[in-house]
């Protein structure tokens, strides 16, 4: 595998996640629980879903086969989509949309600070930008998951939950493969090992101040590197993709 | 001071088109009919998210995707704003509502209507918007301060979901056949309801008159209309598509269309309840609050969790 190979692939993976859990999230807008809090997650749906723009415009310049980013989005089919499976998972309960976007943001933040400093320069201008909206979305995902975990008895329920449903799918956030070996060796890619003891620490400190179980000894899933998916992936993309590939000669 | 000089401060504030604040004495009827348009207006904004929001998840495009979004959420932002302005006249958010879920207070009728095809999501912001916004800018100057306030704000976001509407109409209208076709079809089904926006025929309005006394409303709902067919008709002929009234015609004697009224049959039926979509879009906003009862309440115990420790510190 070739460095641009590796970049290419790197960068649809990164720019995958984004995509589908804006594409998740976005199920929300309009049926928040409440005006404000529908008004801040569809903020953070904004950013994620440009985030991914920006990286899958990126990883078609880099593929250089004259792809563009929609192409990318809208004409891959599940088993070549790299996102993490958690991304793809159902929103559930408004604790679970928000325990996992807390994961995610913590993830998130401690990622783009290292990818900021990569010798890349797009990525690490993209993770620039990236970090001030994920300090933002943190923020906030984090002081709900403490609402939810010391707030009521049926949100500490529904919290503890969510975290032990979803805890199974964290492991594929820090898996390494060769495309981060050859990108690392060029300090394009992030050491995911650096990011894993950050965001242990985080979410053992948050989950502790809001009286929730930090789950243990938990068999962790994998395959989307290879692009392995759970089974929702496919009716994401069904429904994402209907309007380019009903209409494919028609541009938008 | 008696009531009748009251009375006088207020009319006087009209007469000198200065702005009525919240602190300031207003008739009874004035507060009435304000607290009724300002939360129609709000719950209209509220609910027109669904219809919308309907296509954020097939979004044809990354950009149309991540455009649609932030329209969509801009629509919430207005009725956080309208919300926040009703509340200045004595009525809590709560209130207003449990008159929404209940079916007691009206929103827009138009977001009864379904959005079927992404052209759709380009007729509402090019036609239900722009309708939108010739009864909305005569309310920047409306005479209660709060409500023109957060109209000028309103009106500036709502141009742009215009020339978005207007961008996705051109994308079809010179794009393929297939395309075209779907643009005229959302036209065909948009065109009359979106004539209904402005109201019944001034005969028939019940509302109008002191809005206009009391310079809540500028212009009548008939003299509005007019203006929005003048205005929209040469977009129409820009697309290349076709206004779906045989009657449609210029009259130069009044420097304007001739045009078939919309069905007031239709629009009394949406009104009462009757139209395509108004029991998903009421049982959409219940289902919301309803489920998100847990989640305000948790932040209320956390809350008083957190003072009560602080307080104790």
């Amino acid at each position: 595998m070739t460095v641009n190979d590796a970049l290419f692939q790197y960068t649809l993976r990164l720019g995958d996640t984004n995509l589908i859990l804006g594409q998740r999230l976005s199920e929300w807008t309009g049926h928040g629980p409440f005006l404000e809090e529908d008004l801040a997650l569809t903020n953070i749906t904004l950013d994620i879903t440009g985030t991914a723009k920006s990286l899958l415009e990126y990883a078609a310049l880099v593929e250089g086969k004259s792809r563009t980013a929609d192409d990318l989005a809208y004409l891959r089919n599940d088993r070549h989509y790299f996102n993490a499976q958690i991304t793809e998972l159902p929103n559930g309960d408004y604790a679970r949309t928000i325990v996992r976007q807390a994961i995610i943001d913590c993830f998130d933040f401690y990622f783009y600070t290292e990818l900021a400093k990569s010798k890349d320069e797009t990525l690490a201008g993209i993770a620039q930008k990236s970090i001030k909206e994920v300090t933002y979305h943190l923020r906030h995902t984090a002081s709900w998951v403490e609402r939810f975990g010391d707030g009521t008895e049926e949100s500490h329920n529904k919290a503890q939950t969510a975290l032990n449903e979803l805890w199974q799918y964290t492991g594929e956030l820090f898996e390494m493969n060769e495309i981060d070996e050859i990108l690392i060796k060029e300090g394009i890619a992030v050491d995911l090992n650096l990011v894993k003891a950050k965001w242990e620490q985080y979410m053992t400190d948050l989950l502790q101040k809001s009286t929730l179980v930090k789950p243990e000894n938990v068999f962790m899933q994998t395959g989307s590197r290879k692009g392995i998916h759970t089974e929702y992936l496919a009716f994401i993309l069904a429904e994402m993709q209907a309007l380019p590939r009903m209409y494919p000669d028609a541009k938008w | 001071m008696e009531i009748n000089k009251f009375e006088e401060v207020f009319e006087g504030k009209l007469a000198k088109n200065e702005m009525v604040e919240p602190k300031d004495w207003m008739p009874e009827n004035y507060r009435k009919h304000l607290i009724r348009q300002i939360s129609q207006h709000a719950h209209s904004e509220i609910v027109g998210m669904l219809p919308e929001g309907n296509w954020i998840t097939r979004a044809p495009s990354l950009r149309a995707k991540v455009v649609l979004l932030a329209k969509v959420q801009d629509e919430g932002g207005h009725g956080l704003y309208l919300y926040t302005a009703a509340e200045t006249l004595g009525i809590s958010r709560d209130e207003l509502l449990t008159n929404l879920h209940t079916g007691k207070a009206k929103y827009s009728s138009i977001f009864n209507y379904p959005t079927l095809t992404w052209a759709d999501i380009g007729a509402v912001g090019w036609l239900v918007d722009g309708a939108a916004i010739m009864n909305q800018v005569m309310l920047q100057r409306a005479s209660y301060g709060p409500y023109a306030r957060a109209m000028v704000r309103i009106c500036k976001e709502e141009s742009f979901h215009q020339r978005q509407g207007f961008e996705i109409m051109t994308h079809l209208a010179f794009g393929t056949a297939d395309q075209k076709a779907m643009a005229q079809d959302a036209l065909n089904r948009w065109w009359y309801p979106t004539m209904m926006m402005f109201g019944p025929p001034d005969a028939d309005s019940p509302n109008s008159e002191n809005a206009v006394k009391w310079r809540i409303k500028r212009e009548t709902n008939d003299q509005l209309r007019q203006k929005f067919v003048n205005q929209t008709v040469p977009q129409v002929e820009y697309l290349g598509l076709t206004v779906p009234d045989v009657n449609l015609k210029w009259n130069e004697a009044k420097k304007g269309y001739d045009f078939s009224e919309p069905n007031w049959v239709e629009f009394k039926n949406v009104i009462s309840g009757n139209g395509p979509c108004n029991k998903e879009r009421l049982a959409a906003r219940n289902k919301a609050h309803d489920e998100g009862a847990w989640v305000r309440e948790a932040a209320q115990v956390f809350a008083k969790k957190r003072s009560e420790v602080y307080a104790a510190a």
